[in-house]
C-alpha cells in the first residue's frame, strides 16, 4: 500500500480542515493540457486528485463530463496515457494522492492483471469504478487490495443501513458519498441531509468520507467541509476548462487558468469552513 | 416460468450465465436492482401473477400468434417446410408488448408511478406506451435522434399514446445511447420510476426476467408445430438485436437436441466493412448496460458505434444468455447484410402477403440461404417478430420513391 491517501488524510486531520478532492479528466481538452493542468492541481489546492479516465457510455455522468470524455477520446487518450501521466506526475510530486476513476470496460479490456502492475509501477494510489458494485468484487476490487492499491466505493443515499456493510468492506482509502441519486453535476443536496447521511456513514466506519456530485461553488465546497472530511469537486471544473476553449474547441491558456483559479477558490473555501464554523 | 436443464443452466444467483450477465451498475442503482430481483422472484412463483400475465396475453394483445405455414415461400425456395411464428399480428404489431405486460404488472405490484424505456426501431417504445396508457402510469420513452428521424411513425404513435419522448443527441444517438439516458434517468429518479427495459440485456435479474415473459413465444411454439406436425422442429431460426424474440423462441427447446438453433445478426454493409451490428460475429466479450457479454468494441474497451439498416438491430452488444449460448455451441449465429434484408423483405411481401419489419426480414434473409438446401421433410421456423409498417419510409428511401 503506498499509504499516500492515508498519510494525507492524517495530515488534514492534524490541521483540522477537510479536503478538497478534484476531478478533472485525462485528455481534456487535449492530452498535454490536462497534464498541466493535473500539475498545478496541487499547488491550486487540490489535497487529493481524481484523474478521470474516459469510456464511451459513461451511465453515470452528467452533460459535462460526458462532452469532456467525447473530447478526452478525440484527443487519443488510452488507459495506458493516463497511467503515462501518472508517472510523470509522480517525477515531481510524490505526496499527493491520485485516485483514477472511470468504468470497468478499458481496464477488463486492458487486463486486470496487466493493469494493477502499471499503476503501482506508476504511482497511482487507488481506482474508483463506478459500475463495479460489492456484487462485483471478485473482478477487480479484490485484486486490487491484493496487489495494494485502494478501491475506494462510492456510498449512495440508496444504500441504506442494511447495505452499508457489505459497501464498506473491501472499501480502502476513503469512502465517497455521492450526495444525491443522480448523474454528476446535477442540483446539489441540502446541507442538512448530506450531514444527516455523514453521520450515518460514521456509525459503520472509520474511514474518513468525502463527499461529492452536486458541489460547484466555494460556498458549497465549505458547507461540505464542515461535515465531511472532503468535498469533491468535478463538474464545475471541467466547466471551466470548457469555457477556456477557443471557438474550435481548442485549448487556450484559459482552459487551465480559469480550472486551477476556481480550485484555489474552492480551496480556500474548504481551508476557511470550520474556522468559521467555530468563530 | 421456466424450467433448468443442462442447456438452461441459469442464471446463477448473482446474474451469471457462464462469465456474462452479472450486475455492472452504479452503487445507486444497486438496492433498486436487489428489490427489482426481489419482487421479480416473488412474481415468478405466484400463480396469481402468471394468471394475470396469461389474461392480458389473450384478451388484450390477442395470444396466442397463430404458426402459420409458408407455402409458397416454401416452395419459392423449394427446400425446407418453412412455418412463420406470427409475432407481428401482436396488438402493436410486434413480440415486445409480450415483455411490457409483464413488467408493467411487475412494476404495479412493486408500487412504481413512473416509468421509463429506451427503444431503437421504436416497438418497445410503442409497446411501453400502451401498457402505460393501459394502467394509467405516466411513461417517458428515450430514443436516439438518428432513429427518432427514420421511425416516425412510430414516435407519433408513442405520443399519440400519451408517452412522452426525449430525443437522445449524444454518441450514435441510437439504442445504446438511449439506454444510456434511461439509466442516467433511472439513476435520477430511483424510488418512483420502473425501467422497463425491452430487451434481454441489462443488469440482473432483468435478462432472465424478459427471457421468461417472452418464452410465450417458444412455448405456443411447440403446441402449434406439435398440432402441426406432431414432432418437434428441425430448426428454429430468429434476428437477434438484443435478442428477446430470439431467446424468447428458443428457451423452451434448447434442451431438445434434435433443434437446431440460428440466431441472425445485422451485418449492416457487411461484417468486413467495419459498419455492422454483429457483436456475436465480431465483437469480444465487456462490459456495458449493466452486463458482461459480446460487444463491439475497440482495443482499448471503447464501445464502437453499430450500423444497421434495422434500427431494432442496431445495437453495438447481445443479451448474455446469446453469448453464453454461443460459447456453447447450442445455438448459432450468423450475420446478414442490410441488403440481404431487403431482398428478404420484399419477397416476403410478393410472396406471402406480409410485409416483414426490417429486423425479421434479417432472419427471412438467413431462411433463404438455408432452406434450398434442406430435405423437403425438414421443419423450420422462424419467428416473424414484427411488421413493417413502421418501415416503409426507410424502404422507400432505399427504393427511391417519395411518400
Amino acid at each position: 500500500m503506498s499509504g499516500r491517501i492515508e498519510r494525507r488524510f492524517a495530515a488534514l486531520a492534524d490541521e483540522g480542515r477537510a479536503g478538497l478532492v478534484t476531478f478533472t479528466m485525462m485528455g481534456d481538452p487535449d492530452i498535454e493540457t490536462s497534464f498541466a493542468i493535473l500539475e498545478g492541481l496541487a499547488e491550486a489546492g487540490a489535497d487529493i486528485i481524481e484523474i478521470g479516465s474516459p469510456f464511451t457510455d459513461p451511465m453515470a455522468d452528467g452533460p459535462v463530463i460526458q462532452r469532456a470524455g467525447q473530447r478526452a477520446l478525440k484527443a487519443g487518450i488510452t488507459l495506458g496515457k493516463t497511467l503515462e501521466l501518472v508517472r510523470r506526475f509522480r517525477e515531481r510530486d510524490d505526496a499527493t494522492p491520485l485516485v483514477l476513476m472511470g468504468y470497468y470496460n478499458p481496464i477488463y479490456i486492458y487486463g486486470v492483471k496487466r493493469f494493477l502492475e502499471d499503476a503501482l509501477a506508476v504511482g497511482l494510489d487507488g481506482m474508483i469504478v463506478v459500475d463495479l458494485p460489492p456484487e462485483e468484487d471478485d473482478e477487480l476490487c479484490r485484486p486490487a487490495l491484493d496487489a495494494g492499491l485502494s478501491f475506494v466505493r462510492l456510498a449512495a443515499p440508496t444504500t441504506d443501513d442494511a447495505r452499508l456493510p457489505a459497501v464498506l468492506t473491501n472499501t480502502s482509502g476513503f469512502v465517497y458519498y455521492i450526495s444525491i441519486t443522480g448523474i454528476t453535476g446535477a442540483a446539489g443536496a441540502a446541507a442538512a441531509a448530506t450531514q444527516a447521511a455523514v453521520e450515518r456513514l460514521r456509525r459503520h466506519t472509520q474511514l474518513p468520507i468525502a463527499v461529492g456530485f452536486g458541489i460547484k461553488t466555494p460556498a458549497q465546497a465549505a458547507e461540505i467541509a464542515r461535515v465531511a472530511d472532503a468535498a469533491v469537486v468535478g463538474s464545475a471544473l471541467i466547466a471551466e476548462i470548457e469555457e477556456g476553449l477557443d471557438a474550435d474547441g481548442g485549448a487556450t491558456p484559459a482552459c487551465r487558468d480559469n480550472a486551477l483559479a476556481l480550485v484555489r477558490a474552492l480551496g480556500k473555501g474548504v481551508r476557511g469552513a470550520r474556522q468559521e464554523a467555530t468563530s | 416460468m421456466s424450467a433448468r436443464g443442462a442447456n438452461r443452466p441459469g442464471p446463477d444467483a448473482d446474474g451469471h450465465f457462464g462469465i456474462y450477465g452479472g450486475r455492472y451498475v452504479a452503487e445507486t442503482l444497486m438496492p433498486l436492482i436487489l428489490d427489482l430481483e426481489k419482487a421479480y422472484e416473488g412474481a415468478r412463483d405466484d400463480p396469481d401473477f402468471a394468471e394475470e400475465f396469461d389474461y392480458w396475453l389473450a384478451h388484450y394483445v390477442g395470444r396466442p400468434s397463430p404458426l402459420y405455414r409458408a407455402d409458397r415461400l416454401s416452395r419459392h425456395l423449394g427446400g425446407a417446410r418453412i412455418y412463420f411464428k406470427r409475432d407481428e399480428l401482436n396488438h402493436t404489431g410486434a413480440h415486445k408488448i409480450n415483455n411490457c405486460i409483464g413488467q408493467i404488472l411487475l412494476a404495479r405490484r412493486m408500487g412504481k408511478t413512473r416509468i421509463i424505456a429506451e427503444t431503437g426501431a421504436g416497438q418497445h417504445g410503442v409497446a411501453t406506451a400502451t401498457v402505460c396508457a393501459l394502467f394509467g402510469l405516466p411513461c417517458t420513452v428515450y430514443m436516439g435522434e438518428t432513429d427518432i428521424a427514420r421511425q416516425q411513425p412510430n414516435v407519433f404513435r408513442m405520443k399519440l399514446l400519451g408517452a412522452e419522448v426525449v430525443p437522445v443527441d449524444s454518441g450514435s444517438r441510437t439504442l445504446k445511447d438511449a439506454m444510456n439516458e434511461a439509466l442516467r434517468d433511472w439513476v435520477t429518479n430511483v424510488e418512483t420510476t420502473f425501467y422497463l427495459i425491452g430487451t434481454v440485456a441489462g443488469p440482473h435479474p432483468y435478462p432472465a426476467m424478459v427471457r421468461d415473459f417472452q418464452s410465450v413465444i417458444g412455448r405456443e411454439t411447440r403446441e402449434q408445430i406439435m398440432a402441426a406436425e406432431g414432432r418437434l422442429p428441425d430448426t428454429l431460426v430468429a434476428c437477434v438485436g438484443g435478442g428477446s424474440n430470439a431467446i424468447g423462441l428458443f428457451h423452451p427447446f434448447l434442451d431438445d437436441d434434435s433443434v437446431g438453433m440460428v440466431g441472425v445478426e445485422a451485418a449492416g454493409h457487411g461484417v468486413d466493412s467495419g459498419k455492422h451490428a454483429a457483436s456475436l460475429t465480431a465483437g469480444k466479450p465487456g462490459v456495458l448496460h449493466g452486463n458482461r457479454t459480446y460487444l463491439l468494441q475497440d482495443e482499448h474497451g471503447q464501445i464502437t458505434e453499430a450500423h444497421s439498416i434495422s434500427a431494432g438491430l442496431d445495437y453495438p452488444g447481445i443479451g448474455p444468455e446469446h453469448a453464453w449460448l454461443k460459447d456453447s455451441g447450442r445455438v448459432s449465429y450468423v450475420a446478414i447484410t442490410d441488403e440481404q434484408a431487403l431482398d428478404a423483405f420484399h419477397l416476403c411481401s410478393r410472396l406471402e402477403g406480409i410485409i416483414p419489419a426490417l429486423e425479421p426480414a434479417h432472419a427471412l434473409a438467413h431462411v433463404v440461404e438455408l432452406a434450398p438446401g434442406l430435405a423437403q421433410d425438414h421443419v423450420l421456423v422462424m419467428n416473424m417478430c414484427g411488421r413493417g409498417d413502421k418501415d416503409i419510409f426507410t424502404v422507400a428511401d432505399t427504393v427511391g420513391a417519395s411518400l
